[in-house]
């Protein structure tokens, strides 16, 4: 087969680092390379030389496409060549159509004039190579997060598309919608388009990848092929962390005490349509010491459930009561959730968990101000010890307390979100996608900080998209399913199938889930 | 919490020309400032720093400084306010008919005036904070509101003169308690004193830094920032103590100067408003009442407002009806010009008060050079995007 991406000797220096040093990657025409690697490893930066956002010139080595070399200069040069990037933060305007997405920069015009009905037709095309049956004037709003997916493969393809590249397409989507996704790669495959899958799933590798090129601190580690013998998910850890790991989930000694945490007939109504309910009657309870999950789809409700919980900060109409150590508590107000004793880490660390432009420090103390200052004066010396303690207990990698988090890894910032809601010491708290996006070698630093909290007597709640995290982590799960808790069952007892199945028993009284995002077929 | 061995490998503290070039943001306005007054001074012949033009410089631009302390909260917290300058008029509009026509005393006067301040700034904040209703829009209501009710307040007339204790506010100096006659004592013996208590202040920050470990300014930078500080103040406190003293006003505002400073960089709050104009979603699942804060902010802006609505009548010893007509529009340009940036979350005390600095000395300045006022707004205007430009290059770089 032919090679249709050469990539070779890369190097790629920022003042101080050295982000890639002497990489090497080649990817055949029509085949699914999978590029994997730990977070500042250095899989977006290679993707950003090669599609042009570091232009040429401002970095060492070759790049040859299609056999001859070339020097892309700008995304228009590798946009022009056939090269479609897809960002993990998806680059559609929320308020325009779907067509007028699809052609944006692009757009059918004769004259600066835009044909609507050439724009519509073959939108229509489009949207039908990738399986949307949406209607191409709606909104992109109105899309879920899966479907906006699709309209971003589908304006790749308007560009007459050679080489796709996906940063993480399936980080914000649930398993029915990821697997469209791989399908539709595979089909991309078969039409002889190449693709580059940046995944942190290694389960999806697994399914679709032909080869899988792993990076490591800014280096090539090997290039595997999945048809000489199949890979191992232990073999590509290995090759990413540099070590095996024994066990992904951290074990845990003791076991859960007396009831600690308990919610009683919780319900909310959604925030802009009153009467619609997100969240019905929920009864849970979380023991000292125990780690609770709540397991369902994108759009089952257990986010809306969390936050409307912690201070009524999502939904309206909420009803339900929440007992502390069998007292009932007030969680009216953020600030009360929190002197009673919650703490809710948010899924969306980028808009709702962090002050990016501030430093580590200041975010760590963020929550807990009043931890480091005496009547309202700060103390800075202490502020500073507080913030290297948890960059010690926590790991965080970075240069000093003192740098702003926006220039952190995805599983560096997770932990100084943790950081600052371990230093407002709750005693429940609740952990949404706490690993989402973030590598292996972090995830299994953040159930090592779970297993610390839940060792201090503490509760957690984790909400978690990935069921064998689920499995791995929790002693109990909880199964929810359009607002409600559908299931409940030990970790010891639970199976990914058996989740899944209380999802879909569960669900089909409902019918069809909210956005049309939910279960189309369920992988057996 | 032990100090064990969380702290990092002790830093080496960084040449003073990298850490110039890292913190090119914080000491790039004061180099500005320190150029434009050389370069004016140089220009008209040494009258720009002659001890009268001198408290003329302190006197004109109080107001501005006073208000832009103020406003720096409110850009931090990602707002705007645009009524200030109708509300200086409105002021000085109250303040006259309580003192002239209702021969109210100045300080019940000032007591009222100050109120007033605080409730049309929280009347604005509250459609702010609470509905949501973006600051440009409230502000631009409250500028035509208020600029209004001056108006009608003083039937387009102007109203004065006012008793001589409330002109004493703005064009009074303190006491000579040496009474030395001719040279004023005092007035050098605080400006020395100040700067060395300030210095005196960040020796012992520094030294109780040291012991953490933590990265700061390089030693010789921080002499020479140190004996530049006092020399300057030293030196604006000969050059005034040998015309009438230290302006009351100058004590009003270094005072304020000093506490804005503190609540911003030493306490909650401050560190709040910060948070609020970074990310308000995240400050508000922190745990902060962003609501209420945005809300104080404006009332203190309210505040600040009246206060230099009242420096401002009493400078002119007359309230008329075009008092502070576009001093918002200075008072903003101070912020951005310091630093602030207009996306909240970024901008600093000191930055402000130099930013209203460099205005006022390049407005001194060209007025003395005969430049009219034409060209004077086209220059400030270009310095404005050049200062701004200045900070996003840097910022790009960083």
């Amino acid at each position: 087969m032919n090679t249709i991406l050469e990539m070779r000797g890369i190097t790629k220096t920022f003042p101080g680092v050295k982000a890639l040093d002497n990489v090497n990657l080649s990817v055949r025409e029509g085949e699914i390379h999978a590029l994997i690697g730990e977070n500042g490893a250095g899989k977006s930066t290679l993707m950003k030389v090669l599609s042009g956002v570091y232009p040429h010139g401002s970095y060492e080595g070759d790049i040859r496409f299609r056999g001859a070399p070339v020097a892309v200069r700008g995304i228009a040069d590798s946009e022009t060549l056939g090269i479609v990037i897809i960002h993990q933060e998806l680059a559609l305007v929320p308020l325009l159509s779907i067509t007028e997405n699809l052609f944006l920069g692009n757009e059918r015009a004769r004259g600066g004039v835009i044909d609507w009905t050439a724009a519509t037709l073959r939108a229509r095309d489009l949207l039908r190579t990738v399986g949307l049956s949406d209607p191409p004037e709606t909104p992109i709003t109105d899309l879920g997060v899966g479907k906006q997916q699709l309209v971003e493969i589908a304006k790749a393809l308007s560009k007459e598309v050679k080489l796709l590249i996906l940063d993480e397409p399936t980080a914000s989507l649930n398993e029915s919608d990821s697997d469209a996704l791989l399908a539709l790669l595979l089909r991309f495959k078969a039409q002889g388009i190449a693709s580059i899958l940046i995944s942190h799933k290694l389960n999806e590798i697994a399914k679709v990848a032909d080869r899988v090129t792993i990076l490591r601190d800014g280096t090539t580690v090997e290039t595997l092929d999945c048809h000489d013998a199949p890979i191992s998910q232990d073999r590509i850890i290995k090759g990413m962390v540099g070590r095996d790991l024994a066990d992904r989930y951290p074990r845990r000694a003791g076991t859960p005490g007396e009831i600690l945490f308990e919610v009683e007939g919780w319900s909310a109504d959604h925030p802009i349509h009153p009467g619609r309910r997100v969240v019905k009657d929920i009864d849970l309870h979380v023991r000292r010491g125990e780690v609770v999950g709540i397991a369902g789809l994108m759009g089952a409700g257990r986010t809306e459930f969390a936050m409307s919980l912690f201070g009524r900060s999502y939904g309206r109409n909420i009803r339900g009561t929440a007992r502390l150590n069998g007292r009932a508590i007030d969680v009216s107000t953020i600030r009360r959730a929190m002197d009673s004793g919650l703490a809710y880490a948010t899924e969306d660390r980028k808009h709702y968990g962090l002050v990016l432009d501030n430093d580590i420090r200041h975010n760590v103390t963020l929550a807990n101000l009043d931890g480091v200052a005496k009547a309202g004066v700060i103390h800075h010396e202490r502020e500073i010890e507080v913030a290297n303690d948890f960059r010690r207990r926590l790991r965080i990698r970075c240069s000093s307390v003192f740098q702003e988090t926006v220039n952190l890894s995805g599983g560096n910032q997770q932990k100084v979100v943790l950081s600052k809601w371990l230093f407002a010491d709750p005693q429940v708290l609740i952990l949404d996608e706490p690993t989402r996006g973030i590598d292996v070698g972090a995830k299994y630093e953040i159930y090592t900080i779970v297993n610390q909290l839940v060792a201090e007597g503490r509760g957690v709640i984790l909400i978690s998209s990935e069921l064998p995290e689920l499995l791995g982590v929790a002693d109990r799960i909880y199964v929810m399913n359009e607002g409600a808790l559908v299931a409940e069952m030990p970790a010891a007892e639970a199976s990914q199938e058996r989740i899944m199945h209380a999802i879909m028993s569960g669900g089909a009284a409902g019918a069809r889930p909210a956005d049309g995002t939910g279960p189309r077929e369920y992988p057996q | 919490m032990s100090a064990e061995l969380n702290l990092p490998a002790r830093p080496r503290d960084a040449s003073p020309a990298k850490f110039l070039k890292s913190h090119m943001r914080d000491y790039g306005m004061l180099i500005s400032l320190l150029a434009i007054v050389a370069f004016f001074q140089y220009m008209t012949d040494g009258t720009l720093l002659q001890p009268l033009n001198l408290t003329n410089l302190v006197l004109q631009n109080s107001y501005i400084v006073i208000m832009a302390l103020g406003m720096l909260l409110v850009i931090v917290a990602g707002h705007i306010d645009l009524s200030v300058g109708s509300i200086v008029g409105f002021i000085g509009a109250l303040a006259a008919i309580l003192m002239v026509q209702f021969n109210l005393h100045f300080l019940p006067t000032a007591l009222i005036c100050l109120a007033a301040g605080g409730l049309i700034g929280a009347a604005q904040g509250y459609w702010v904070a609470y509905f949501r209703i973006p600051s440009f829009i409230v502000t631009l209501a409250g500028m035509l509101v208020f600029r209004g009710l001056s108006l009608a307040l003083l039937a387009g007339q102007s109203v004065g003169p006012f008793p001589v204790e409330f002109q004493r506010l703005s064009s009074g100096f303190i006491p000579d308690v040496f009474a030395t006659g001719g040279f004023h004592l005092t007035t050098l013996l605080l400006c020395v004193a100040t700067p060395a208590i300030l210095i005196g202040l960040s020796v012992a920050t520094r030294l109780r830094r040291h012991r953490f470990a933590i990265e700061q300014e390089p030693l010789p930078l921080f002499v020479a920032k140190s004996a530049g500080l006092f020399a300057a103040m030293a030196g604006i406190g000969w050059l005034l103590a040998s015309y009438k003293g230290l302006p009351n006003v100058l004590i009003i505002m270094a005072l304020l100067i000093g506490l804005y400073a503190f609540v911003t960089r030493d306490t909650t709050i401050g560190r709040r408003v910060y948070a609020l104009g970074g990310n308000e979603k995240a400050a508000k699942l922190s745990g902060i009442d962003t609501r209420r804060l945005s809300f104080y902010t404006f009332v203190n802006m309210g505040v600040l407002a009246a206060l230099a609505g009242l420096i401002f009548a009493a400078r002119l010893n007359t309230a008329t009806p075009k008092a502070g007509v576009s001093f918002e529009l200075d008072v903003i340009a101070a912020c951005f010009i310091g630093g602030a940036s207009a996306s909240g979350g970024v901008g600093r005390v000191t930055g402000a008060v130099i930013g209203a600095f460099i205005m006022g000395v390049m407005n001194n300045g060209m007025s003395i050079l005969g430049i009219g006022i034409d060209w004077q707004q086209v220059i400030k205007g270009l310095v404005l995007l050049a200062a701004v430009c200045f900070d996003v290059y840097n910022k790009g770089k960083a």
